[in-house]
């Protein structure tokens, strides 16, 4: 096969294109440049770009750099601001993934001639049951596995991509980058919001882009205030730092968010237990089709977060999974994640919480 | 294991604007010096008296080819330390008079020009105050606009740059017009024009004649990389950027790059005496590949008209191709061309050039640059001829 391998710089896609190699493909390694400029810091830095390089010539293939940043802009970061600024918590891996590295980037391949994207994601790509080419798993090792940020994927796209080293732990990935000698085997691996440099964390970010606003935070219960937040856009349901402890000494839990209003709502942790989430019109994705109204499904709300039992419920009302048990209320704006209970390992589809 | 190992096509190089195969000629003439004659050139001995005496006579070559005096002749370490030394070192020396004018530049200069202008205009550049930055637009074709220029200038004005050439597109500049003006409006001035991209195709002599500063590379002309030198006009007041051992009449500092300078001076002097002839050859293939291909390919154009740039350039768009998808292909394919500049990754960036010539982005990403030069052929005009065409007909599929 001739295949795109997509290199940011890290261990894991290093290993992925080693892998290809090995396996006798013709491979050609590609970086995007999607944020940064020339600095040196954050993503897209120029010594991740001379990592993935170096890595290429390494292992005897050609590399290119990519710029999609004007891409990623419109369709990653322009909507992580503006999900902001109506009180949301989006995930920008995944409009990333969905936009930029599974569209994007998947189209210029087919362009030019690829048959496959190759990436380093830990999750696997596995033959499907009669009348469907492929199932999505996740990764081998469960600490590593990244089957959630790939949750949006469908057959046309699972049908031209590679993810060799879903096959191995991370231990395994490392093991293998230090035996060729590449220089990334001990890079520690990517963390947060590539774009977002640690140091002025999401609302130095978000401040330079928005407006921030103060608000009060209420007790659902009582109706009384409780304290006040800086940036109302930077608090998230279910989020438990910074609000404190309730008259009964429970930790206190965020309900809801109402940015217009400059209103946090807090409560206890039975107070925020929802049980169900409501999936955005629209935003529903399947990996094989859509599961029938009724059907069982685990959800997952967070990259590495547990996955819950719950029904999966669409009618022309809208589409909701009821959870079994009462859950952590799910963040507007979340991807949940939806797997198979009868193949815990099996992505059926995702959807984004209303 | 490297790349080169796989069966690759042959390379057909149309990307002379980047860079050029070293001349056997200059490598010849380069080689002794890189090896036996290793002489510092700023020594008493007989080793250094011959080093420095190859090395005056290239400096009489450089001044002879760039109708300079050999006392004008500053060597540098490539086209980007002169451009610097030429911005920073003129108003640096100003700013030690107590003058602390405007600066004004082209919208298309090269980095090497535009970015220590920017440094200056935002205070960047250790012990020059901030100093205020006028970009002057230029047209359609990527040319400066003379009326619009002359708004920028004024008594308060101390140093004008505008490039000879474009490296993108490959517009020649009215540089003589410019100086004029400048002297005219901004008497005060002193007048940089970078003059890398045209030395293979113009007589820069002549075209120069009224600039106070003029930086040349040898990588361009069939020399070595790393090797530049800036005529600095005599009565032109220039500090140093680098400081050290005083070398090159204290404007730049450094042993001499002797091996570099005899390159320099033998590109230089084979361009010169080959120019006419050369200048025709080149725009004869150039008319061959670009006529081809806009007949070709169609919602294709020029980027400039072809009677505004140099011989050498042939810079299209192709409509609803991007250049990095057509740079792969072509690649793939051997042949080698580029788009606008690359950052330090690699990737490229949006061209400022064509945004200056009102070029919208969309647009700007569908261009190509192809650019022939001393090592061109009809082969390579001929394959670039069977391949482009098939390359960009994929691509809009």
């Amino acid at each position: 096969m001739r295949v795109l391998v997509a290199m940011s710089g890290g261990v894991d896609s290093s290993v992925a294109a080693a892998l290809m190699v090995a396996e006798g493909h013709d491979a050609v390694g590609a970086t995007l440049k999607l944020w940064g400029g020339s600095s040196d810091s954050g993503c897209c830095s120029v010594a991740d770009v001379d990592d993935a390089r170096r890595v290429a010539q390494q292992l005897g293939i050609t590399h290119h750099v990519f710029n999609l940043a004007g891409d990623f802009d419109r369709a990653v970061v322009a909507p992580y601001v503006a999900s902001h600024v109506a009180g949301r918590s989006p995930n920008p891996c995944i409009e990333c993934n969905r936009h930029i590295k599974f569209d994007r980037l998947l189209a210029r391949a087919r362009r030019l001639g690829f048959d496959a994207l190759v990436t380093g994601h830990h999750a696997r790509v596995a033959p499907g049951e009669p009348g469907v080419a492929h199932r999505l798993l996740r990764g081998v090792d469960p600490a590593k596995d990244q089957s959630y940020v790939l949750s949006m994927l469908g057959q046309s796209q699972l049908d031209r991509v590679v993810l060799p080293v879903g096959e191995l732990t991370k231990v395994q990935v490392r093991t293998e980058a230090a035996r060729l000698g590449l220089r990334t085997a001990a890079k520690p691996d990517s963390q947060d919001v590539c774009f977002i440099h640690s140091a002025e964390g999401r609302g130095g970010f978000l401040s330079r882009r928005m407006d921030l606003h103060e608000a009060t935070v209420i007790d659902g219960g009582t109706g009384e205030q409780v304290g006040s937040v800086d940036a109302v856009e930077l608090v998230t349901v279910g989020q438990r730092r910074g609000m404190g402890h309730g008259a009964d000494g429970q930790r206190r839990y965020v309900v809801a968010v109402d940015v217009p209003r400059r209103r946090v709502t807090v409560g206890g942790a039975r107070d925020a237990a929802s049980d169900s989430v409501v999936l955005a019109p629209g935003s529903l994705t399947w990996v094989s089709g859509p599961l029938a109204s009724g059907s069982l499904a685990l959800s997952q709300m967070s990259a590495h977060g547990r996955a819950v039992l719950g029904t999966f419920e669409s009618t022309r009302a809208g589409t909701r999974i009821g959870f079994a048990e009462p859950e952590r209320p799910v963040a507007p704006g979340q991807t949940v994640a939806l797997y198979d209970p009868a193949d815990p390992d099996s992505v059926l589809g995702a959807g984004i919480a209303a | 294991m490297n790349e080169a190992a796989d069966a690759d096509p042959p390379i057909t190089y149309l990307d002379h604007a980047s860079s050029t195969p070293v001349r056997p000629e200059v490598a010849q003439a380069m080689a002794p010096f890189a090896a036996q004659r290793y002489g510092n050139a700023s020594g008493s001995h007989r080793l250094a008296r011959q080093a420095r005496q190859a090395l005056e006579e290239a400096r009489e070559l450089v001044a002879a080819a760039l109708g300079a005096v050999p006392a004008e002749v500053v060597f540098t370490g490539g086209g980007t330390e002169a451009d610097n030394l030429a911005v920073v070192g003129a108003v640096a020396a100003q700013a030690e008079q107590g003058e602390l004018g405007v600066i004004v530049c082209s919208a298309i200069e090269h980095a090497a020009v535009l970015e220590p202008c920017r440094a200056l205009s935002n205070g960047r550049v250790l012990g020059v105050p901030p100093r205020e930055l006028r970009e002057a637009p230029v047209d359609r074709n990527g040319v400066v606009d003379l009326e619009a220029l002359a708004r920028l200038l004024g008594p308060e004005v101390c140093f004008v740059s505008v490039m000879l050439a474009n490296n993108e597109v490959g517009t020649v500049q009215p540089v003589g017009a410019v100086a004029r003006l400048v002297r005219h409006h901004a008497p005060a001035a002193t007048v940089h024009t970078d003059a890398i991209q045209a030395v293979a195709y113009l007589d820069v002599a002549t075209a120069t004649a009224d600039a106070d500063l003029v930086s040349v590379s040898a990588h361009k002309i069939g020399g070595p990389k790393g090797v530049g030198a800036l005529v600095v006009r005599e009565g032109t007041p220039l500090a140093p950027i680098f400081f050290g051992g005083g070398q090159e009449r204290e404007r730049r500092s450094g042993t001499h790059d002797v091996a570099g300078a005899i390159g320099l001076a033998t590109a230089l002097e084979l361009c010169a005496r080959e120019r006419i002839s050369e200048e025709k050859r080149v725009a004869g293939l150039r008319d061959r590949l670009a006529d081809g291909l806009l007949g070709s390919i169609g919602d294709s154009l020029e980027s400039a008209d072809r009677d505004r740039v140099l011989s050498g350039h042939c810079h299209l768009r192709f409509a609803g191709c991007e250049q990095e998808e057509l740079l792969v292909l072509l690649d793939d394919a051997g042949i080698c061309a580029s788009a606008g500049a690359a950052c330090a990754s690699g990737a490229l960036e949006p061209s400022h050039v064509l945004v200056a010539m009102g070029v919208p982005a969309p647009e700007a990403a569908s261009a190509i640059r192809f650019t022939l030069g001393h090592s061109s052929t009809d082969e390579d005009v001929d394959r670039a001829l069977a391949t482009v065409p098939a390359a960009v007909a994929r691509l809009r599929r």
